[in-house]
């Protein structure tokens, strides 16, 4: 601003906002911006005028009456005689657990392909470049209904009943049907909080012992083991806590009742089918984008510390991935906002996303189409942003800083 | 001053829409086509055949209607619209007509602003299992697995049904009939729930139909039937009148057949004023006199229509049954044409 003022001054004739280099563009652009928002108003007028003429309005009142719906996989407390906007919340949650879960093994599947994919061993390279291209080259759509093809013949629940059933129970405590699978579920005793309290306690100790053997490394040269240290530390104070309070943490098993198993963790089909070809899907790309990232990296840094007599797991770790990382999390931020997006599919294995709930079922029952969308496009709208600012500044702090 | 004309020009041209919306007739006229919305496909109801027909019940009733108005029952532009879509549709006037076995409800009649004409076929919801889970009523459902179709009043019944009943259930929303099929058949779940009609039409497609039960109850009413705009009652009186005349025809024994013969004059009076020979019904709705006669013409009547693409002799098998003549027992009653 202070730039222009300072240029105006003398004798700033109308002519040079078209004459004039230097407001030229700024012209043209304010007259393209005055177009767009006269466009927009038109838009935005020609619906209210024909929502006038129907009779119809923009009201979000639908939002506080019941639903009436029933919805199968709830993370807070729903039932039919919930009101839209909860209906609209689950849908919500479902959204976010689907991605975030998606985002998570995505990740890991992608690092490791990517990685694998570069490596020396000729089958394990060829492996992954196939599941590469076959993955990557196949719409997600489809995916998801292979994968929910594959765990729908899965055995049904009454494949476990009877004298002798067709299926038995992995290691007799999970049930795996074609309607999700069941694990056994913790039951919170009296004393549990202490077991829990120790076994976080001895999180921090491994991060801890893992921090003091770093700087012992940096400052005196000595190497500690870290791995068994931390795998001791992981289990030993749980079990001994476990034990010492006499038990308090027992399971409750799934186990079937009526038409169903009852009781214990369910992991529904439609969860299942949606996480992994989200995943394996998404985790196809991040395989690339982490090729690229590393072999970005230029091949005299690993040759040097090979020389330095670095290990290549150590070399990976400590010199190439660290460098890599700039080129990768940008193209990331992107896989994981199209995670995000990817899961509205959801509705086609009968998983109750946002888009199924507000968008689908609320739209329909209610008939405020317009209303729906619109609160549907500024949730997306958010969730992607907010993916973005976080996803950005992670990448702010591993960008090359210049000193 | 420009602003002035600007809204001028927009108030002009929201007024021109209004006019323009509020004479559906004419609109369909000049088109030569009527727009009507359909499912996007279910087979006896609404589905293209081989070489790209639309055919089916609720087709039939666009048929009708485009002849009764443009004497040619081939000039329909069929819509494929989803549960999703439909209503958008009809109120943006994408569509002249809906005929999408959609169910009559005061919310959508009210609140949706559209007037349904009457009902064309009487339907309830009604549940599917398999024989072997040993299921003889709904209220034994406690604890299942449902497939529902998403979008539909189905939903809402069922929640309210097992909640009435003080039992559970687990849903698992399906969006198409086909995918609900095969999940069903997979054994994803427990019970598939629809309208009657519709699981009758899916469990003949079944390869062992006989393993797999309709339960006794029906627990909601699905009166389905065409709909249009509100605030065109004359483009409204058209449709109802042009559906009457379909089950009056049935009613009078007016068939396709000897449609040509009765139009020469009769000597009840009644089936001489639908087929425009006595009277002027047909100038009263602003059509031609023989609408009736061409709205006929285009499939048959009532019951010649159910034959051909949802009766006894066809897959999908369906009894007359609530949607029999009220001579007959059923509930079909149109009022006098007079």
């Amino acid at each position: 601003m202070s730039a222009i003022s300072d240029e105006t001054e003398p004798s700033f004739r109308l002519s040079m906002l078209v004459n004039d280099t230097r407001y030229r563009s700024l012209t043209f652009q304010f007259i393209a911006l005055i177009l767009l928002i006269v466009f927009m108003a038109y838009l935005g007028m020609n619906l209210v005028q024909n929502l006038a003429t129907a009779g119809l309005n923009i009201s979000y009142g639908f939002l506080s009456e019941p639903a009436g719906y029933d919805i199968n996989q709830r993370l807070i407390e729903y039932d039919s005689q919930s009101t839209h906007r909860a209906a609209a919340y689950v849908g919500i949650l479902n959204t976010l657990l689907v991605a975030f879960l998606g985002c998570l093994t995505a990740t890991v599947l992608g690092v490791v392909a990517g990685v694998l994919r570069l490596s020396g061993n000729w089958l394990v390279a060829k492996l992954m470049a196939v599941y590469v291209e076959a993955f990557r080259n196949v719409p997600v759509l489809i995916w998801i209904l292979i994968i929910n093809t594959i765990v729908i013949t899965l055995p049904a629940p009454r494949a476990y009943r009877g004298e002798t059933p067709d299926a038995e129970m992995l290691f007799g405590m999970i049930a795996y049907t074609n309607r999700g699978i069941y694990f056994p579920a913790p039951v919170w005793g009296s004393g549990s909080l202490i077991v829990v309290g120790v076994f976080l306690a001895s999180i921090v100790g491994i991060f801890a012992y893992r921090r003091y053997a770093k700087n012992l490394l940096y400052s005196s040269g000595k190497l500690l083991p870290t791995f068994w240290p931390s795998v001791a530390l992981f289990f030993v104070p749980t079990i001994l806590a476990y034990f010492v309070m006499g038990r308090p943490v027992t399971l409750d098993y799934p186990a079937l009742q009526g038409f169903n198993f009852q009781g214990g963790l369910q992991v529904q089909r439609p969860l299942i089918a949606l996480w992994l070809a989200l995943s394996v899907y998404t985790g196809a790309f991040i395989a690339e984008n982490v090729r690229a990232g590393i072999q970005a990296v230029n091949k005299g840094q690993s040759e040097a510390a090979g020389a330095l007599g670095l290990r290549p797991g150590r070399i990976m770790n400590l010199v190439v991935l660290p460098q890599a990382l700039r080129v990768i999390i940008p193209p990331l931020i992107s896989q994981y906002l199209n995670i995000t997006k990817n899961s509205s599919l959801a509705i086609a294995v009968g998983y109750a996303d946002i888009t199924a709930t507000l968008g689908g079922i609320t739209l329909n029952q209610t008939g405020r189409a317009i209303e729906s969308v619109l609160l549907l496009m500024l949730f997306y709208l958010v969730i992607s942003l907010s993916i973005s600012m976080v996803m950005n500044f992670y990448n702010n702090s591993v960008t090359l800083k210049e000193r | 001053m420009k602003t002035t004309v600007f809204y001028g020009t927009l108030a002009a041209a929201g007024l021109a829409a209004g006019l323009a919306s509020a004479a559906t007739l004419d609109d369909v006229k000049a088109n030569g086509t009527l727009k009507c919305g359909v499912t996007t496909g279910l087979v006896g109801f609404a589905a293209p055949d081989a070489n790209g027909n639309w055919e089916g019940f609720d087709v039939a009733v666009c048929r009708a209607v485009a002849a009764a108005v443009l004497g040619d029952p081939q000039a329909v532009e069929f819509v494929p619209t989803t549960g999703k879509t439909r209503f958008t549709a009809l109120a943006s006037g994408e569509v002249d007509l809906l005929a999408r076995n959609t169910t009559w409800t005061f919310s959508r009649d009210v609140d949706l602003k559209f007037t349904f004409i009457g009902v064309n076929y009487y339907d309830g919801q009604g549940f599917m299992v398999r024989k072997d889970l040993g299921v003889s009523s709904a209220k034994e459902l406690d604890g299942a697995t449902v497939c529902i179709q998403t979008g539909t009043t189905t939903e809402l019944n069922l929640a309210d049904y097992f909640r009435a009943n003080g039992i559970s259930y687990e849903p698992v929303p399906i969006e198409t009939n086909a995918e609900a099929q095969q999940q069903y058949l997979a054994g994803a779940c427990d019970v598939y729930t629809t309208d009657a009609s519709g699981l009758a039409a899916t469990r003949a497609t079944f390869e062992d139909a006989d393993a797999h039960t309709l339960l006794p109850e029906i627990i909601s009413k699905e009166p389905l039937g065409p709909l249009v705009r509100h605030g065109d009652n004359q483009w409204g009186d058209i449709v109802r009148w042009t559906l009457n005349a379909l089950i009056s025809a049935e009613e009078l024994g007016v068939t396709s057949t000897n449609i040509n013969e009765m139009s020469g004059g009769t000597n009840n009076p009644e089936i001489n004023r639908l087929l425009g020979t006595e009277g002027e019904l047909g100038a009263m709705l602003g059509l031609d006199t023989d609408w009736a006669k061409n709205a006929i013409l285009a499939g048959g009547n009532y019951g010649e229509i159910f034959a051909d693409n949802i009766g006894e002799s066809t897959p999908i098998g369906l009894a007359r049954g609530l949607n029999a003549q009220w001579t007959q027992g059923g509930l079909l009653y149109s009022p006098p044409f007079r």
